[in-house]
């Protein structure tokens, strides 16, 4: 056990903070509270700037264009993004998710027509996986694709598509074969969102804002080389994309935990709670001091799960606790925030009396989320009871 | 950046589960608890021959010169096997005291006796008001003697020599001193004797100041807090055990999710106390500036895990879980002592609002 950096890991640090000192843009405080849509020419850009400087894709192959990064090293280069306030990147889907799925199971020509235009984000991916009536059962899926000559005519509808707006391309999960078991008969295309028949509608939240879309395809024809993986082998083609989203995705919260963490130990010195400040309630300090230390906790998972996949090469049983644990962890979070606002709690951005613009207001609705996408609480708990402790399936 | 054990630690730690499983099981840990003291000579002449006692300690006084790491990993499986008796006291407790309090002097009369297996220890800190803070402490040596009660003294009566813990040091007191009473406190754990011990101008040794206390109470936190996932480990896989075994409606109660999501639960609880103690123990051992909060958070967050863990785990065995007969409700019961011993979920939060909170006010009025 050494958690101290070795050189190789230093060395890779050092050559990042050169970088991201010289490159990040002195304006983004600027652009940071604006809408997605407004921000979104601005987010691509910076990414294009980190492709060129090889940094969009850290955990990608050399010859793809990353930089083969260890998982510590990816958990250097997110802390490192967060230390200097970086924008975040347009793609992230793509790079996060479906760039990683293409380079596993995607051909030559898929591969050199694909990745660098995720890397540069002159390309922006969404993924269509859950369906109205496939949720947790995702397996279910009932969006058909009938093989007509070299075309897949695609029909149907999804749901919960982040990016959908403004995506160029789509990972999609369709049924092409209804006549066998639900997971055999399950094939991943990669589909052109300009084609006729794909209609793009916003899925407003009860956040008020549409962070989502549906998608509906009527007739939508597919050429049969966008086929990623193997006909009827797509369970396994989403199941490997959704373990990408399930791995890497604690690491970057962390940052976010910590930094919402230390606000509200900040406000805690001007909220007054029982006649004193927050910060001195005996209550809210129990509170506070809980999440802080559960934030920490988060890491070390993290960190053990990256320590245990980079000596035995398979994800350890703490990776699979992850979700689970920041999720609910987050919600937790958001209510110690509610209790010491009180009232002002409820306020949103268009109040100028809301706390911080009306970002705790928002987080409070937000997480409720949290512990339903990227698979919910309770499947994340079937998950460990099947396949960390060998429990029977009950399904 | 490695958060996994190297070699040499994995290695201990496996020897350690055998070691237990073959010369503490649970007959032999059911066997002690009935005793007086719950101390076997053997077992302890045995646990001396691998290094136990000095595995912290420095080549110079006869130990193993190892780190706060193994020194978990060792403590980690004691608490898997519910070791009964003074090897947390003497080791953990007084041993890592006298490590960080005593002199050259002190070392060579009270370390090294630990270390060859000689003599076995613990500390005397609790007064009445079962506070842990140092400064609410009241017992005061006056020339050389000290008055009082400490309380929840653990495995005094086997101990050579008690080190006790006051407003102006830490003393040596010889347990066949003048003034000096021992009675068993009736405690839920048997596995681990709690005494109250008085003083009535018994005659001391001083042995140093409080300066390193802290820091000794610390590494006896970390250690305790091992014990504790030990014991999570075991409730849990006894649990999940009894859940595919155990049938009901036809089927293995394993297979519904409510069981399911319960022993979940406790695996979350576990791997979580584990990697806050891990990292606890090598924050001590590199002297890292959070390791102080570092040992707060896994304390804290362990004190309330093992006793859902325990809670979750009897509730999945059902009637079976209330025996007697079932060996959970001993892990149950060494849960709650280490709950509370050296500060409890409630006591560390605080600790860490003082050093988190507190600490960044101050620095943001100087900065």
């Amino acid at each position: 056990m050494d958690l101290n950096l070795n050189a190789e890991e230093r060395q890779f640090r050092d050559e990042l903070r050169v970088w991201l000192e010289i490159n990040v843009p002195k304006d983004w405080p600027e652009w940071r509270e604006k809408p997605l849509e407004e921000s979104f020419p601005y987010l691509r850009a910076w990414q294009r700037k980190l492709d060129e400087g090889r940094w969009a894709a850290v955990s990608w192959p050399k010859e793809y264009g990353g930089r083969s990064a260890t998982l510590m090293q990816q958990a250097i280069f997110w802390e490192e993004m967060a230390r200097i306030q970086a924008p975040s990147m347009a793609n992230a889907l793509g790079l996060g998710l479906i760039g990683p799925t293409i380079i596993a199971y995607g051909t030559e020509a898929q591969k050199k027509r694909f990745i660098p235009k995720i890397l540069s984000a002159e390309e922006i991916w969404c993924q269509g996986f859950s369906e109205p009536n496939a949720g947790s059962d995702l397996a279910s899926l009932q969006t058909e694709a009938r093989l007509e000559g070299d075309h897949y005519i695609v029909n149907g509808q999804k749901v919960w598509t982040s990016f959908g707006w403004v995506a160029d391309w789509c990972e999609l999960v369709v049924r092409t074969d209804p006549t066998v078991p639900k997971h055999k008969g399950l094939t991943v295309l990669l589909v052109d969102m300009k084609s006729a028949g794909v209609e793009v509608r916003p899925l407003r939240q009860m956040t008020g804002e549409s962070e989502f879309n549906e998608l509906f395809f009527r007739d939508v024809r597919v050429p049969r080389e966008n086929i990623l993986g193997k006909v009827n082998d797509g369970w396994n083609v989403a199941i490997s994309t959704l373990m990408f989203e399930r791995g890497s995705y604690g690491a970057r919260l962390h940052l976010l935990f910590k930094r919402n963490i230390d606000r509200l130990i900040e406000l805690s010195r001007t909220f007054q709670r029982n006649g004193q400040p927050a910060a001195k309630d005996p209550l809210m300090r129990q509170k506070l001091a809980q999440c802080y230390a559960e934030i920490e906790i988060m890491r070390l998972n993290q960190l053990r799960a990256f320590s245990r996949i980079t000596s035995t090469g398979v994800p350890g049983p703490e990776g699979s606790i992850q979700k689970l644990f920041w999720s609910e962890l987050n919600q937790r979070l958001q209510q110690v925030a509610q209790e010491m606002f009180g009232p002002y709690g409820q306020l949103t951005s268009e109040d100028s009396r809301a706390v911080d613009n009306g970002i705790w207001s928002y987080g409070y609705l937000r997480t409720r989320g949290n512990t339903i996408e990227a698979g919910t609480s309770e499947v994340q708990r079937n998950i460990i009871g099947h396949f960390v402790l060998g429990l029977p399936r009950s399904y | 950046m490695e958060f996994g054990l190297s070699e040499s630690q994995q290695l201990l730690k496996d020897n350690a589960r055998k070691f237990f499983a073959g010369e503490c099981p649970m007959e032999e840990v059911r066997r002690l608890m009935e005793t007086e003291t719950a101390y076997d000579r053997g077992l302890w002449a045995k646990m001396v021959e691998q290094g136990y006692t000095g595995v912290l300690f420095s080549e110079e006084w006869g130990g193993v010169g190892l780190g706060e790491v193994e020194l978990i990993l060792l403590m980690e499986e004691a608490g898997r096997a519910l070791v009964p008796g003074p090897l947390f006291s003497t080791v953990a407790l007084a041993g890592v005291m006298i490590d960080r309090v005593a002199g050259l002097e002190g070392k060579k009369r009270y370390l090294a006796p630990i270390c060859s297996g000689e003599a076995r220890s613990t500390a005397a800190i609790l007064e009445t008001h079962a506070n842990w803070d140092l400064t609410d402490f009241e017992m005061v040596s006056s020339h050389g003697r000290l008055t009082g009660e400490k309380l929840f003294v653990p495995d005094a009566k086997v101990a050579d020599f008690l080190l006790v813990v006051t407003r102006d040091g830490v003393f040596v007191a010889d347990p066949k001193a003048p003034g000096i009473t021992m009675e068993p406190m009736a405690v839920m754990d048997q596995t681990r004797k709690m005494y109250s011990v008085r003083f009535s101008n018994t005659p001391v040794e001083r042995l140093g100041s409080l300066t390193g206390v802290a820091q000794a109470l610390d590494v006896a936190r970390a250690a305790l807090v091992a014990e504790m996932v030990g014991g999570m480990q075991r409730t849990l896989d006894i649990t999940v055990e009894y859940a595919k075994m155990r049938k009901q409606f036809g089927k293995s109660i394993g297979t519904y999710q409510a069981v399911q999501h319960q022993c979940a639960d406790m695996y979350l609880e576990t791997e979580s106390a584990r990697s806050a103690v891990y990292y606890a123990a090598w924050a001590l051992e590199q002297h890292t500036p959070d390791a102080a909060v570092a040992v707060s958070i896994a304390k804290m967050y362990a004190s309330d895990a093992a006793r859902m863990v325990g809670n979750r785990g009897i509730q999945v065995h059902g009637g079976m879980g209330f025996t007697w007969e079932n060996d959970l409700h001993l892990y149950y019961k060494r849960a709650k002592a280490s709950e509370t011993a050296l500060g409890d979920s409630t006591y560390h939060r605080e600790r860490i609002a003082r050093l988190v909170i507190d600490r960044s006010a101050a620095s943001s009025q100087t900065a």
